[in-house]
């Protein structure tokens, strides 16, 4: 993976698309040829690898957002924390590439990937709870990591072809916010590997919920099944009065509106608590730390709802 | 005869370069991490330039989640297409009618369409923003960013640097949390590496105060943002606390800038850097 390569011309209808070769963008672009000779349209030989790969891997479930902050990651990890309680082989991957906090919220901060004669090793927070993100990749945790999409979608290729996860009960994708490069590699490569689906979460109100309906077309554009939508930060609770407040107020009805608006599954409301955001801070599971709050009832509600959604799967191959 | 109109081609093109021209600061409001307000500081900081007398633009790149256009409640409007390029769309309230604003929104035919671009694409429509759209003669051009350091963020600095010439400065939100502070970090070593310069940071939703009981509850910490300015040596602009007030006006469906006249205490970091620039 070189910094030198020259960006792709604006307008480049891609290297997969009819247009190839053929496009007014492509006047002077050098690999004209190549896609003009219809070389590239073939499918991807790695998807098919890829789809062979996940075949180890009984359910698959990718966690989205149009919108960033509103917990994508601390669902995705608490999520992967639940089941590896509950003693499934759980995987997380990271795809936030420009912004990994998967590392941080598991707590193995500074650990790194190996290679073996399998392929990629992931990190193991438990036994049965290995975690893959940029974030293990990088010699100073601070650096920032400047890549264009290309770039991105070779790693994203790499992290679903090479990463040796042994047999897994769950894979948890954690991604970025958007609907761009890293959402339609993922929807590329997983496509024959029959992904169980999306969860989408969202935060209550109207400028969030702007984003994620935006998420929820994108879905549907790419074939990607909706298992339901999450609204994370609902309510917050006093921690000295114990009264309720709305923090972000729905003015719009909220994610249950949109959901019946859009027609997909709503999963359940999560309220805010701030030692969520001191547990993934400290790299610790919130719901098992304080199993008997408000949020984590609700964590787990959620999480029941989510596994009664997925289509019931005899052990892989 | 061909000849001629090839030359008014050159000239239109060459206008249309120079739009940008007229443009003599460019503020980005970055962030690694999203959600954290950067659209709500973009816009609260142009409101704030244009009161205080300045001609400002509001640029939104953000273009798989724009939120500018519902922010500022401008959502019905559309963006017009003149002999000199796209016409950005404006307030209609005489206080602010100054202030030009043009996001990806303006040119979507559904609010819920979504845009599913690869870098390349982004980065073409970026260039047009800044090279087509007819800004005028600007003090302040204030750009809203996605999170991350990737192709928008690459695309913008290269064409302010490269063909414009022109050192941006950077506003930087965060929030106090770590797992935000990290993200953000990553985005100040972004700046140092590109040549932007950071004119502070600001750290937003620093504590609640719980409508009930007055109590203020630091639900995301408190104390990071400043802690990172100070290690990093960036100026530190102040913390903005969560306003059930703010959010309230910006989610109504009131004419919001009725309501915005009545200036927020909870903003006086930012009243406080556009001072500072004034």
């Amino acid at each position: 993976m070189s910094d030198n390569l020259a960006p792709p011309p604006p307008h480049c209808p891609g290297t997969q698309s009819e247009e190839a070769g053929k496009s007014s963008a492509c006047i002077g672009c050098p690999n004209r040829n190549i896609c003009t000779s219809g070389a590239l349209r073939q499918p991807d030989p790695a998807i098919a690898e890829i789809g062979k790969r996940m075949q180890e891997i009984k359910y698959k479930i990718l966690v989205m957002s149009g919108k960033g902050g509103v917990g994508k990651s601390t669902f995705a990890c608490q999520l992967a924390f639940f089941l590896q309680e509950a003693q499934y082989e759980v995987g997380l991957l990271d795809v936030d590439i420009c912004g990994p906090s998967v590392p941080k919220i598991m707590g193995v901060e500074g650990e790194s990937l190996h290679q073996s004669m399998l392929g990629w090793e992931p990190v193991y927070v438990e036994e049965n709870l290995a975690v893959v993100s940029l974030g293990f990749m990088l010699n100073d945790p601070n650096q920032a990591v400047i890549w264009r999409g290309p770039k991105k979608n070779t790693l994203i290729k790499n992290f679903l072809h090479d990463v040796y996860w042994n047999k897994l009960d769950f894979l948890v994708v954690d991604t970025p916010p958007g609907t761009s490069d890293e959402h339609l590699s993922i929807a590329t490569y997983l496509k024959e590997s029959n992904p169980d689906g999306v969860v989408i979460i969202t935060t209550p109100q109207e400028v969030s919920l702007l984003d994620v309906r935006k998420e929820i077309s994108f879905c549907k554009k790419v074939n990607l099944p909706i298992l339901g939508v999450v609204e994370n930060m609902s309510t917050f609770v006093c921690p000295k009065c114990k009264k309720e407040s709305f923090i972000f107020p729905a003015t719009t009805g909220g994610a249950v509106k949109m959901s019946q608006d859009l027609g997909v599954e709503f999963l359940g409301s999560i309220p805010l608590d701030p030692m969520v955001a001191r547990s993934c801070d400290e790299g610790k599971s919130y719901v098992s730390l304080y199993p008997q709050s408000q949020t984590s009832i609700a964590y787990r509600q959620v999480f029941t709802n989510l596994l009664q959604r997925l289509t019931p799967r005899s052990n892989p191959r | 005869a061909v000849v001629s109109t090839q030359s008014t081609g050159d000239q239109k093109k060459k206008t249309r370069v120079m739009h940008a021209h007229k443009i003599r600061n460019f503020l980005l409001v970055l962030s690694g991490k999203g959600g954290v307000g950067k659209s709500t500081v973009a816009t609260q900081l142009a409101l704030k330039l244009t009161k205080a007398g300045f001609k400002v633009g509001l640029l939104d790149i953000d273009l798989c989640g724009p939120s500018i256009p519902f922010l500022l409640g401008l959502e019905k409007k559309e963006v017009l297409s003149g002999s000199q390029g796209w016409i950005p769309v404006h307030p209609d309230h005489p206080e602010f009618s100054s202030l030009q604003v043009m996001s990806v929104a303006f040119l979507l035919k559904s609010r819920n369409d979504a845009v599913a671009w690869r870098g390349p694409k982004k980065t073409a429509m970026i260039k047009q923003f800044l090279n087509d759209v007819v800004w005028g003669d600007l003090d302040y051009l204030v750009i809203d960013t996605p999170p991350g350091t990737s192709d928008e963020h690459i695309s913008v600095t290269e064409h302010l640097v490269n063909i414009l010439h022109n050192r941006p400065k950077a506003v930087l939100v965060t929030t106090p949390q770590a797992v935000s502070l990290i993200d953000v970090q990553k985005e100040i070593n972004f700046c140092k590496k590109v040549g932007i310069q950071i004119s502070g940071l600001i750290e937003n939703m620093s504590g609640y105060v719980c409508p009930h009981c007055q109590e203020c509850t630091h639900i995301f910490g408190s104390g990071g943002g400043k802690a990172l300015a100070e290690a990093e040596e960036i100026p530190f602009l102040g913390a903005l606390p969560i306003d059930p007030k703010l959010t309230s006006y910006l989610s109504s469906n009131q004419d919001f800038f009725q309501t915005y006249s009545r200036p927020l205490s909870s903003l006086k970091a930012l009243d406080d850097f556009v001072q500072s620039l004034t």
